[in-house]
């Protein structure tokens, strides 16, 4: 995002400025996961479990602008793992969610 | 720098949150997931155009091959193998993250900090997910991996594994990288090895909440705003589901990690006290002469594949006997957070059913029956009273207050806990031997018989 900062002192506030984002992200996701109610929690975690694949955003940079093969070999293998992730994981999630009916009444 | 990109995965974080709001009930949790799914797409797609044009077809193909096979699995997998499966994408998530965290070290050297801690986190999902996934998978039984010794030998890999993270800090190369992965992956695979089965629902949010932490880093190192926001989200997700259910055990992480004394414990008192036993057609009788049943289902039910017959009982007492027909769900009856609630949930029994220890636990006493299938020691009165007890203030159901108690089990034996459940021997209790599948089927069959 703020690039790749040369001087130490920028790269303590971008490092700061970050860490302050990561603190109340993990105070939205507390709240956020409290209101799950316990009986969906399986899709919760499986949700979650997809999202994180988010990591294939740095997989694909660092497969596209690695100037090694190692590195392309990583970072291909990378985005392949994390495909893996967001796919199966929204996949069973859907699956998952799709069997939650109300009762039928007759 | 791009901005737009930056904008999209803004956007994507933002989707991911309103998704996981949405699963605060199921009535709008489809739409939670595909809100996710957008905003994963948004960002997939949005990062493409960045990327250097000769890569991008190589990156794509490997894209689809990865969702394929996610997608196959993600079809594939039985509900009741879900927790394999769940265990399966952490480890991957968490290798994901040491690749990326590998990678970038090359190109990279002002971020050395974040890296060996995304490295760290990521090598600790992998590592661990290994165990859970083949315990789980039932390749390793349950109890296997138990050995005297076993915390020294923890504490020397940790030792080693600190040694790895300064020659990584001093050296800064691959190979002292690699050295770093290897020892906190064994050092994660050993501390997760001796977990048991019944802990496993704490084991795998451990894991899912590591890979998450693990994408946090890996956010750091590369400056990318919404890995970290990701990862922050799913990192307390686990934790709080690892939170919720060690509360549901009442078993502390040190137990489950590090305190294998109490788990094989047996004793060996009885045989003077008498058990009812009684057969399908007796409890048949009971049941339909009852005005409210609660049934109290647990892992062994799933494991007979019995949800079905289960789910038959219920419509059949409720439809031709007018009886009140109630789920109680206790918190760890399953193998991974709300397991139950899925698994019941694809047998058909709508989740106005369900009902959570906290919600029914005031109910039993009204109940005239409970049956008990495939569950023992989130029953067991002992929880509340006995001090040395190892399962001593784990929340239970008090299905004891019940008029009659019938327990779906093969044979006598201890739960997971290895603690006797006095209420065999109550007298209000008929214990129904066999299969849980056979025996729901058999009572069925009964109940369908008469007018």
């Amino acid at each position: 995002m703020l690039g790749r900062c040369g001087s130490k002192g920028l790269k303590m506030l971008v490092f700061c400025l970050l860490f302050a984002i990561f603190v109340l992200a993990c105070f939205v996701g507390y709240f956020v996961v409290w209101g799950v109610t316990p009986a969906l929690h399986s899709p919760l975690m499986s949700v979650s479990n997809a999202v994180s694949g988010i990591v294939i955003i740095g997989a694909l940079t660092t497969a596209s602008t690695a100037q090694t093969a190692l590195g392309e070999a990583l970072g291909l293998t990378a985005v392949f793992l994390a495909s893996v992730n967001i796919f199966g994981g929204f996949t069973v999630s859907q699956r998952m969610l799709k069997l939650f009916k109300k009762k039928e009444r007759k | 720098m791009n901005t737009y990109l930056f904008f999209c995965e803004l956007a994507a974080c933002c989707f991911f949150i309103l998704g996981i709001r949405y699963l605060a009930s199921p009535r709008t949790a489809v739409r939670g997931n595909l809100l996710a799914v957008i905003g994963m797409g948004l960002v997939s797609v949005a990062v493409f155009p960045t990327l250097s044009a000769q890569t991008v077809w190589k990156l794509i193909g490997v894209l689809a091959l990865g969702g394929g096979l996610g997608i196959f699995g993600g079809l594939k997998v039985r509900m009741t193998d879900l927790p394999q499966m769940i265990a399966a994408l952490n480890g991957l998530g968490g290798l994901a993250s040491v690749l990326i965290g590998l990678a970038e070290l090359r190109a990279e050297s002002l971020h050395l900090t974040e890296i060996s801690v995304g490295m760290s986190v990521g090598a600790a999902a992998f590592g661990g997910s290994v165990v859970a996934f083949l315990k789980l998978q039932g390749i390793w039984r349950s109890g296997f991996g138990r050995f005297r010794f076993q915390n020294y030998l923890n504490v020397l890999l940790a030792v080693f594994g600190l040694g790895a993270w300064y020659a990584f800090a001093v050296r800064a190369d691959l190979d002292t990288a690699c050295l770093l992965i290897a020892s906190v992956s064994i050092l994660a695979f050993a501390v997760t090895f001796p977990v048991g089965g019944a802990d496993m629902p704490i084991m795998i949010s451990l894991l899912n909440a590591c890979s998450g932490w693990a994408a946090a880093a890996i956010g750091f190192s590369l400056n990318n705003v919404a890995l970290i926001i990701t990862g922050a989200l799913v990192g307390s997700a686990g934790t709080i589901l690892s939170f919720v259910m060690t509360q549901a055990m009442n078993r502390p992480l040190k137990k489950v990690l590090f305190d294998y004394g109490t788990i094989a414990r047996t004793q060996d008192l009885k045989d003077d006290r008498t058990v009812r036993v009684g057969s399908a057609a007796e409890a048949a009788f009971i049941l339909e002469n009852s005005s409210k049943l609660i049934i109290v289902p647990g892992y062994g039910m799933a494991a007979a594949q019995a949800q079905y017959a289960l789910q038959a009982m219920a419509e059949v007492l409720r439809q031709n006997y007018q009886v009140e027909v109630k789920f109680a769900i206790h918190p760890v009856a399953g193998r991974m957070p709300g397991h139950m609630n899925v698994l019941l949930a694809e047998a058909h029994v709508p989740y106005e059913d369900l009902y959570t220890l906290e919600e029914i636990n005031r109910e039993f006493e009204y109940a005239d029956a409970v049956y008990v299938i495939g569950a023992n020691d989130i029953t067991n009165p002992l929880a509340a009273t006995d001090v040395s007890s190892p399962i001593y203030g784990m929340p239970v159901l008090d299905v004891g207050k019940a008029k009659t108690v019938f327990f779906v089990k093969r044979s006598l034996g201890v739960g997971y806990a290895g603690v006797e459940n006095p209420l065999f021997y109550d007298e209000h209790t008929v214990m129904l031997y066999g299969d849980a599948r056979k025996v729901t089927e058999e009572i069925v069959r009964v109940l369908e018989k008469k007018p």
